[in-house]
C-alpha cells in the first residue's frame, strides 16, 4: 500500500487498526503511541474517553502523550472550592477540568506532559508504567535521581514530587495516566493550587500538597520533546512495537466519531462543578459599611453544586427580615456560583422597595456572599 | 474462581427450584418444554426465549429472582474500595452493562457496570462506605438467570452509544449489529454469524432475530413494536386492478402504532430563573402600551462608518448602540417622565436625575441587563467603552452587582439576532423600555420622489400607561428619531 507522505505522520486510525498489513503497520495490532496536536484540556480528555468506550484493547495497549494550555485539573471526586483558587483562575483565565479518573488536583501547562497508558483491565498495572517512565529518564540523563514511591508519585532526589498518578477502570479498560513536570510554571502552579475558602466541610478526596521541582531546573538541557520521545522509545521497546508516535488531532470527527460530544459533556457545569460531592461552607465574614464593621454568619449546604439549605444570620435589623429571607429562599436550588448569584441578587432587586440604603446594604451582602464561590 | 461460581450458582438454582413456592413472584401458568409451539401472552421475554435452555430455566423465565452482584475483583490485590457516586437507586431498572456506581480506591476511579438485567432491589452500602471486594454490592431482580456470567464473556463488544453501530468480526466474517440486537442474539444462545441479516450492507436488524428464532421453534412471534411507515397504495392502481383482477385481494394495510419513546422532563425553576418569574409577574402588572416606528438610518451608517476606524485607533469597537443610547439620553432630558419611577401603589413618581440606561444582552445564562451609569455626561466614545467593557464580561459571566443594578431606561437590541417589531416588557421599576429590530435595506421615496436604497430600522417602545401618555411617548420617539435621521442635529444639543 503506497503511503502517500502527507499521511505518514497522520494515520486516520482506523487505518491502523482494522489494516494487518505488512510492513511497520503489523505492529500497530499490538501497541500504539498517539501524541495530541491539541494544547485544550477538554479535546484531550475527550481522547482518553473516546479510546476508553471505542477502543479494543484485548491484545493491545496504547500510550497517549498530551500537554494542556494552563488549566487545573480536579479529580473525579474532589470538590474544586476545596482545592484550588477559583477567583485567580477566573481572572487569569486559567480553565478548570474535571477528570474521569480519581486522584487529585494538578496544575498543566505547557512544561507538564501527561502520560496515558491504556490497557485491557487485566493487563492494568501502574507501578510497570512509572518503572517505565523511570527507565526512559535514566536512559535520557544517567545522572537525575527518580524514582517511584509507593503512592504511585515520582520523586526527584527522594524529596521532590515530579510526578503524581490517577487512574480509571471500566468494564473492560483501563487507563493510567501521570503527569511529569518539565518546565511548569511554579508561581502559578502555588498560587492557583491554594484554596482561598474557608470553613469547607467534605467528603470528597482532598489533595496531597507537595514539594515540586522540575525536571528542566536539574538539567536545563532537558526539553518536554525530548522527554516525551524517550519514554516513547521505551515504550515501544518494552511492547516490541515500532517507535513510531502517531500525532492526532482531537478535533477530527471522522477518526474519532462522537468525540465531540464527549468534548461538550467535559466542559458542562453539571460535569465540572455539578459532580462535586456533597459539601457545606460555615463561615462568618465582616462587611463595612459607612464606617461600621458588621460581622455575619453564613451557613450553606452544597449538593450537586447547587445550593440546598442556606441561612444567613445579620446583625439585627440591619436589613428588613423579609428580604434576607428572599435571598435565603431564592437561593436555595441556584448553582453555587457567583455568576448566578449576581444575577439572581440584582434581578430581585427590581421588586424590592425603592430605597437607596436599602439597596446598597443589599448589594454588599450579596458581594460578600459572592466571595464564597 | 469460574468453577467456585457454577458451583455457587447450581446449588441457589437447586435451591430455587425445590422451594419454587417461596421464590415466585407470579404464579408459573405453564411449564415450558424444549421447541414449545407456545408463548404466553402474558410473558414479555417471550423474545428472550432460548432453544438451549435446560428445565430449571424454563420456570425461571416468567419470575424475577433476586441475585446477589458481587463487587468483583478490581485488579492490584485491592480488597477495599469506597462508595463515591450512585448511579441508581433501589426500584430502577437496568440493562447489562449498565453503570451502576462508581468506587475508588488509591486514585483510582472505577466504574462498575451492571452483569445482568433487572430491577435494583437493594443497595449494600451508603456513599462513602467502604465496599469490600468480593462482598455483595446490590441485589437485582432479574427476570432471565444466564449460565454463569464469566468476566471473560462478550469482551469483544465495548460499550458504546446506541446510536453507533458495532462490527464486530467472528471468524473472520464482519456481522455489522446495533448493541440491542447484539444482545438479542447472546441472550438466546445465537450466532450471528449464522444469521442473514437483511439491513444495509447486510447489516442484522432485530427483525432477522427473530425470523432466526421463528425458523427454530416454529412459534409464532408477536409483531416487532418497532415503527414502520406503510406507503399508502397509489390511486391510480386500485382502479384498474378492480375492473381487471376482481379476484386478486387488494392488501389492506395493518395500521400500526407509531411508537416515541421519548419521555417529558420536569425540572424545577431555581435561581436566575425563579427571579425572572418574580420580576416578570411584577411587570405585568404595569399596565403597558405600545408604539412603533420607522427610522431611516442611512446617514447613521454613513457616520459610523468613517468614525469606526477612529475608535478602533483609540481600541474602542463602535457599533450602532452608543448612538441610540445617547439620542436616547438627549431625549429624556426633554421628556424626564420616561425616566422616572413610581413607587408601589403608584402614589409617588421619582424623576431620576441619572441617566442609566440599560442594554439587554444574551447571554449564558439568559437575558442580563448591565447599564451604562450617567449617560447624560458621557460622550458617543466613552459611552461606546463602557459598552465594550461590559460585553467583555458579560460573555464570561463576570458582570457585577453594581453593573447590573440601577438602571432608569432600557434598550434591547433584539435586531442582532432578528426581528422587526416586539412587544418588550418594561423592567421594574423603570417605566419605559424600547425594542430595536434588525436594519433592513429597503426602498424609499425621498423628496423628489425618487426611489433610493434607504437603512431602515424598527423601534417598538413600551411604556406604562398609568403615568405616560401616548402623545409623550410619541414626541419622544420623534425626537429620538430626528437625532438619528440626522445625526448633525445630535451635535447642537451634546452636553
Amino acid at each position: 500500500m503506497v503511503i502517500p507522505s502527507s499521511l505518514k505522520n497522520c494515520f486516520r486510525l482506523f487505518y491502523v487498526l482494522k489494516i494487518s498489513a505488512a510492513g511497520f503497520k503489523y505492529t500497530a495490532n499490538r501497541g500504539l503511541i498517539l501524541q495530541s496536536i491539541s494544547s485544550d484540556v477538554f479535546q484531550n480528555l475527550a481522547v482518553e474517553d473516546w479510546i476508553h468506550d471505542n477502543m479494543n484493547l484485548e491484545n493491545r495497549q496504547v500510550l497517549f502523550l498530551w500537554r494542556n494550555s494552563p488549566t487545573v485539573v480536579i479529580g473525579r471526586h474532589q470538590n474544586p472550592w476545596q482545592e484550588c483558587n477559583l477567583k485567580i483562575m477566573r481572572k487569569n483565565n486559567i480553565k478548570l477540568a474535571r477528570r474521569r479518573s480519581g486522584g487529585g488536583t494538578v496544575y498543566h501547562d505547557l512544561g507538564n506532559i501527561n502520560f496515558t497508558f491504556f490497557t485491557s483491565k487485566k493487563k492494568y498495572e501502574r507501578m510497570e508504567n512509572l518503572k517505565l517512565v523511570v527507565r526512559a529518564l535514566k536512559g535520557l540523563r544517567p545522572q537525575l535521581h527518580v524514582c517511584a514511591t509507593d503512592r504511585y508519585d515520582l520523586l526527584l532526589d527522594g524529596n521532590f514530587k515530579i510526578s503524581g498518578t490517577a487512574a480509571k477502570l471500566g468494564r473492560t479498560v483501563a487507563y493510567h495516566h501521570c503527569t511529569l513536570l518539565c518546565s511548569a510554571d511554579k508561581i502559578n502552579l502555588s498560587s492557583v493550587l491554594k484554596s482561598p475558602y474557608k470553613g469547607i466541610k467534605s467528603n470528597a478526596t482532598p489533595s496531597m500538597p507537595a514539594l515540586v521541582k522540575n525536571l528542566f531546573e536539574e538539567d536545563p538541557t532537558l526539553t518536554c520533546e525530548m522527554v516525551m520521545d524517550a519514554v516513547a522509545a521505551e515504550y515501544a521497546r518494552c511492547h516490541q512495537i515500532d517507535h513510531h508516535i502517531t500525532l492526532i488531532n482531537p478535533a477530527d470527527e471522522t477518526v474519532f466519531p462522537g468525540i465531540h460530544n464527549k468534548n461538550k459533556e467535559l466542559q458542562t457545569w453539571e460535569w465540572i462543578y455539578g459532580k462535586t460531592p456533597k459539601f457545606s461552607i460555615s463561615t462568618c465574614f465582616n462587611m463595612m459599611y459607612e464606617q461600621s464593621l458588621l460581622e455575619a454568619e453564613v451557613d450553606i449546604h452544597v449538593k450537586h453544586g447547587r445550593i440546598e439549605v442556606c441561612n444567613i444570620v445579620l446583625p439585627e435589623q440591619w436589613l428588613p427580615p423579609a428580604m434576607c429571607n428572599e435571598l435565603e429562599k431564592n437561593l436555595i436550588g441556584s448553582k453555587f456560583c457567583p455568576s448566578e448569584t449576581t444575577a439572581l441578587a440584582s434581578t430581585l432587586l427590581r421588586i424590592c422597595p425603592q430605597n437607596y440604603e436599602l439597596h446598597s446594604k443589599w448589594s454588599l451582602l450579596c458581594e460578600n456572599v459572592m466571595t464564597l464561590m | 474462581s469460574v468453577k467456585i461460581n457454577t458451583l455457587h450458582c447450581t446449588c441457589k438454582l437447586t435451591i430455587f427450584f425445590l422451594q419454587i413456592c417461596v421464590h415466585h413472584i407470579r404464579p408459573c401458568s405453564s411449564v415450558r418444554f424444549i421447541k414449545s409451539k407456545y408463548i404466553s401472552i402474558f410473558d414479555k421475554s417471550a423474545f428472550k426465549f432460548s432453544h438451549q435452555h435446560t428445565s430449571f430455566r424454563t420456570s425461571a423465565i416468567s419470575n424475577g429472582q433476586i441475585v446477589q452482584f458481587k463487587l468483583s475483583d478490581i485488579g492490584e490485590g485491592i480488597t477495599e474500595v469506597t462508595v463515591k457516586e450512585w448511579y441508581v437507586k433501589e426500584g430502577d431498572s437496568v440493562s447489562q452493562f449498565d453503570s451502576i456506581c462508581e468506587v475508588q480506591s488509591d486514585k483510582a476511579s472505577v466504574t462498575i457496570t451492571s452483569r445482568y438485567d433487572g430491577i435494583i432491589r437493594k443497595l449494600y452500602y451508603n456513599l462513602d462506605e467502604i465496599a469490600y471486594v468480593g462482598k455483595p454490592l446490590v441485589d437485582i431482580e432479574t427476570d432471565a438467570l444466564k449460565d454463569v456470567a464469566s468476566e471473560e464473556d462478550v469482551v469483544e463488544t465495548p460499550a458504546v452509544s446506541h446510536e453507533e453501530h458495532t462490527h464486530q468480526e467472528i471468524k473472520g466474517h464482519k456481522t455489522l449489529a446495533t448493541p440491542a440486537v447484539r444482545r438479542l442474539a447472546m441472550e438466546n444462545n445465537i450466532k450471528l454469524s449464522e444469521v442473514v441479516g437483511t439491513g444495509k450492507d447486510n447489516r442484522i436488524l432485530k427483525e432477522d432475530i427473530l425470523n432466526y428464532l421463528a425458523k427454530q421453534t416454529g412459534a409464532i412471534l408477536p409483531p416487532s413494536p418497532k415503527p414502520e411507515i406503510i406507503p399508502p397504495l397509489p390511486k391510480s392502481e386500485t382502479v384498474p386492478a378492480a375492473a381487471k383482477d376482481r379476484g386478486t385481494k387488494i392488501p389492506i394495510p395493518i395500521s400500526k402504532p407509531i411508537v416515541f419513546a421519548g419521555k417529558d422532563k420536569t425540572e424545577a425553576v431555581t435561581g436566575f430563573h425563579k427571579a425572572m418569574v418574580k420580576t416578570m409577574t411584577a411587570a405585568l402588572k404595569i399596565p403597558h402600551f405600545g408604539y412603533c416606528d420607522e427610522i431611516d438610518l442611512t446617514q447613521l451608517v454613513q457616520l459610523r462608518e468613517e468614525l469606526k476606524p477612529l475608535a478602533q485607533v483609540r481600541g474602542v469597537k463602535l457599533s450602532f448602540m452608543p448612538f441610540f443610547i445617547k439620542a436616547a439620553s438627549l431625549g429624556l432630558l426633554h421628556y424626564p417622565i420616561l425616566n422616572a419611577s413610581v413607587d408601589e401603589n403608584c402614589q409617588n413618581i421619582t424623576y431620576k436625575a441619572s441617566h442609566n440606561i440599560g442594554v439587554a444582552m444574551d447571554t449564558e445564562q439568559g437575558l442580563t441587563v448591565p447599564n451604562v451609569k450617567n449617560v447624560q455626561v458621557c460622550s458617543v466614545f466613552e459611552i461606546a467603552s463602557e459598552l465594550n467593557r461590559l460585553l467583555t464580561l458579560g460573555s464570561a459571566g463576570q458582570l457585577g452587582t453594581n453593573d447590573l443594578t440601577g438602571g432608569t431606561f432600557t434598550l434591547s437590541n433584539i435586531g442582532t439576532i432578528g426581528g422587526t417589531y416586539a412587544k418588550p416588557v418594561i423592567l421594574p421599576p423603570e417605566v419605559a423600555i424600547g425594542a430595536l429590530g434588525k436594519i433592513q435595506v429597503l426602498p424609499r421615496f425621498n423628496g423628489n420622489g425618487e426611489v433610493f436604497k434607504a437603512q431602515i430600522m424598527n423601534v417598538s417602545w413600551s411604556a406604562d400607561h398609568r403615568i405616560i401618555d401616548g402623545a409623550t411617548m410619541a414626541r419622544f420617539s420623534n425626537l429620538w428619531k430626528s437625532y438619528l435621521e440626522n445625526p448633525a442635529s445630535m451635535l447642537l444639543d451634546l452636553k
